[in-house]
């Protein structure tokens, strides 16, 4: 037997793959060559074609036209059953894992053949020997539920492994890791492919990631192949451009020096909440933003931001401590958000700022809509000044929409969050909380949501910045805390910020 | 001896003798139920195919004579009432929710309209087997006389337990509950594995109402299921999807019913009929205990729609 999965890596080749969706060309004659036992980067924005195309290769999708050759041998694809048995695998982006599982329960009902009744003790021992060969070492016995990203990951990875793949797509495998855990994963994954092993195709939108580890990259915009070549050949610049092409970019605002006396706006003390489990509970000591700056709150998802959120948003109950808006306690009722100027825009808007169904203009109006010019309340709402306002809005925030009367939940992800922008920063804003605005949003949509809320930071609003994004908080932020267990552990002013400290903060691991 | 002698000792025993008696349909609607919802699927319509199948039972019992044919009539009738609702659901934007309400009223009409003329003649029983002959106290016999069916739903939910964890059949089960798309990657089709568990659940459900018309109480009357399988339900989530626990939760519903019939035969004659409602009480209690506005429900398959 050969190396770690006993099968050498293969090399996998397309050949003016195109795949057309009714008029619409997602991808347009592109010819990616992947040499057995490379590490291939992919790099294009949201819709540049990347899954399609990955998608066409592992057989979710017949392209239109073009071929696929397998080891210098043209193959036909018809379906991911046809692709596994080629030695094709792929990682996604969400796990595919089960959750209630253990993590040997998902490697046994993955395989092609399962007996009718698992014999555990013999498949236990036979995982311990496969394990014994593997680069990672990771808990099976536990249910999936309760690993940590990271871990879910590898055991992703393991998963493809174990089913004896040797060719790997890892689809934006770093998205929900800690730097620390990415740089462990890709690196372990890049001695695989170094001892022939594997062969990785990497979908990716980060540079860095790209040039640490992969040997070539391949670049696609919307659905063409822009450029290709070895990793070494080209800086993050040149990629760059073959990316995005000559479209403009927002340009971020300088940072205003911010005022040493600037006033507390929001202070949090004490605050004492279950998570969503019931089980365990958050509890932030001490928190205060001031006027004129960003504070960014960094940590791995599911670590307690998202349910900070919700009590600071008043959707869910604390035990203990007090929140305060220039100093009078604040339990997010309507009037209050209007009388301290608060604005919201929490993760996924269009979940949990919108009503997907009501249209646009409904949606832009929601903080305004039953008050008059004056900030009287109305009791008849008057349809014509609510599609004034907004499409005033639409027009400032560039957001795309058919009309003023398309349900929000038609526009693009890029879209909806600007209108929720549009809506949440005109008018006075003292205080803004904001969690992950650009989640999968494109390059040129982030960097003009990045550029609204430093403008909102220079205007004078206190900004509440939780991220998955380490580089979004380290561009933003003036302070940058990183909360883990529900707690924040650690505080840096941004001066002094290193992604190392905070990654390992992260992780848990002070 | 007599009733009296044994005094308030006949209060936990008629208890204990009730919840085997009273417990049975409880199981095998919440086991069939529990293996419905580890597939990531609600059949609220479950108490509809109770009650057919009482009817079914007794109808074939009485025609055929045979108590067993009965019983295989109602699996029957209950695997079709499964099998129909896990056909109308694979439908996009289907709810199974509605589904299952509309097949509970169209179960129990079903059965009212093809029962009228079953209402008088008198079906054969199931056997039961006497385990109090040891004792001469008529309490303690009565107790004990253990229906095989009883028996059979103790196994069966052991068995399940096991099957979960360690066949085949049982991990694919639970893949499909909790995540439709880890199936579909493995090549599964969720629609197929739900279709076939909604089917044994409904036939497990037909089985209990058999219990119901052909040994206790053992007659057939429209109001003879009395929303034992919606409490079934609600028990299932009690059990936290768990066959052993489904057990445990169908014995303590069934003691809790026996109750107020256990008062009265012990000559308590003022507000026995208040633990009458001790069931219903119990199943309202559960359900506000076992809820929260602020945490999600611990061991639920995640694609259950009244989880997502």
């Amino acid at each position: 037997m050969s190396g770690i999965t006993g099968k050498k890596a293969v090399g996998v080749e397309t050949i003016g793959m195109t795949m057309r969706f009714g008029a619409f060309t997602a991808l347009d004659d592109v010819s990616v060559k992947v040499p057995a036992g490379s590490f291939h980067a992919l790099l294009g924005e949201n819709g540049a074609g990347k899954s399609t195309l990955v998608k066409c290769m592992m057989g979710f999708y017949h392209p239109t036209s073009g071929d696929m050759l397998v080891d210098g041998r043209e193959v036909a694809i018809a379906s991911p059953k046809d692709a596994s048995a080629l030695g094709l695998g792929m990682v996604y982006q969400h796990f595919t894992l089960v959750p209630s599982l253990t993590g040997a329960e998902n490697l046994v009902i993955s395989r092609e053949k399962v007996p009718g009744i698992v014999d555990w003790r013999k498949e236990r021992g036979a995982l311990a020997v496969f394990m014994g060969r593997m680069p990672f070492k990771l808990p099976l016995d536990v249910k999936v539920a309760e690993l940590a990203a990271g871990e879910k990951q590898k055991l992703e990875i393991i998963k493809q492994l174990y089913l004896g793949r040797s060719f790997l797509v890892l689809d934006e495998p770093t998205s929900v890791l800690t730097p620390g855990e990415a740089q462990e994963v890709l690196g372990l994954v890049r001695d695989m492919t170094k001892a022939g092993d594997l062969t990785v195709l990497m979908i990716s939108h980060k540079f860095h990631e790209v040039t640490a580890f992969a040997d070539d990259v391949s670049v696609l915009r919307k659905g063409r192949l822009t450029g290709t070549g070895r990793v070494a050949d080209l800086d993050h610049k040149a990629m760059a451009a073959m990316m995005i092409g000559d479209q403009p970019i927002a340009a971020l605002d300088s940072r205003a020096a911010p005022k040493a006396d600037a006033e507390t706006v929001l202070k949090v003390r004490s605050l004492k909440a279950p998570d969503r489990t019931g089980l365990k509970s958050i509890s932030i000591e001490d928190l205060g933003v001031r006027s004129g700056e960003i504070v960014g709150i960094a940590g791995i998802s599911g670590n307690g931001q998202k349910e900070f959120l919700e009590v600071l948003a008043g959707q869910r109950p604390r035990d203990a401590g007090d929140v305060l808006v220039r100093g009078a306690a604040y339990a997010a009722t309507r009037a209050e958000a209007r009388a301290f100027n608060v604005r919201l825009i929490p993760e996924e808007p269009l979940k949990n700022a919108c009503a997907p169904k009501m249209t646009v203009a409904e949606n832009i109006s929601f903080r305004t809509f039953d008050m008059d010019g004056n900030g009287k309340p109305v009791n008849w709402i008057s349809t014509s000044a609510i599609r004034a306002f907004s499409a005033r809005l639409v027009e400032q925030f560039k957001v795309k929409t058919a009309s003023l009367s398309s349900p929000i939940a038609s526009l693009s992800g890029g879209n909806v969050q600007r209108a929720v922008l549009a809506r949440e920063l005109t008018g006075e804003v003292d205080l803004l909380i904001v969690s992950n605005p650009c989640f999968g949003l494109d390059f040129s949509a982030v960097a003009e949501i990045r550029a609204r809320i430093m403008k909102a930071r220079n205007a004078g609003a206190a900004v509440l910045l939780m991220s998955e994004d380490l580089d979004e908080l380290l561009e933003l932020s003036d302070r940058i805390f990183v909360m883990s267990n529900g707690a924040l552990v650690y505080e840096t002013p941004i001066a002094g910020a290193s992604v190392q400290t905070i990654g390992e903060h992260m992780a848990g691991h002070h | 001896m007599d009733a009296t002698e044994i005094g308030l000792w006949g209060v936990p025993l008629a208890i204990l003798g009730g919840a085997i008696r009273v417990s049975t349909p409880f199981i095998f609607v919440s086991l069939g139920e529990a293996i419905t919802e580890r597939s990531g699927r609600i059949n609220l319509g479950l108490e509809g195919t109770l009650i057919f199948g009482a009817m079914t039972a007794y109808a074939v019992a009485v025609m055929t004579n045979s108590p067993w044919l009965g019983l295989l009539a109602a699996a029957a009738a209950g695997l079709c009432f499964g099998l129909f609702h896990g056909w109308i659901c694979k439908f996009p934007k289907v709810n199974d929710i509605a589904i299952g309400i509309a097949l509970m009223l169209f179960g129990s009409g079903l059965a009212f309209f093809f029962g009228k003329p079953f209402i008088k003649p008198k079906a054969p029983n199931l056997p039961a087997i006497p385990f109090g002959d040891w004792s001469d106290i008529p309490q303690v016999q009565a107790a004990l006389d253990v229906n095989v069916l009883f028996l059979i739903g103790a196994v069966l939910s052991v068995v399940l337990w096991w099957a979960f964890r360690n066949t085949r059949a049982g991990l694919i089960l639970r893949v499909v509950g909790d995540s439709s798309d880890a199936a579909r990657a493995m090549g599964l089709n969720p629609n197929t594995v739900r279709l076939i568990a909604t089917g044994v659940g409904g036939a497990l459900a037909g089985i209990g109402g058999a219990y119901l018309s052909l040994y206790y109480p053992g007659s057939w009357t429209e109001r003879i299921s009395s929303g034992q399988g919606l409490m079934a339900v609600a028990l299932v989530i009690f059990a936290r999807w768990n066959p052993l626990g489904c057990f445990a939760a169908a014995l303590l519903f069934g003691g809790a019913g026996a109750l107020g019939p256990a008062l009265q035969s012990v000559g308590v004659t003022q507000g026995y009929y208040l633990f009458y409602a001790a069931p219903y009480i119990l199943t309202l209690i559960i359900m506000i205990a076992t809820s929260s506005p602020t945490r999600s429900l611990a061991g639920a398959p995640g694609e259950l729609s009244i989880t997502k």
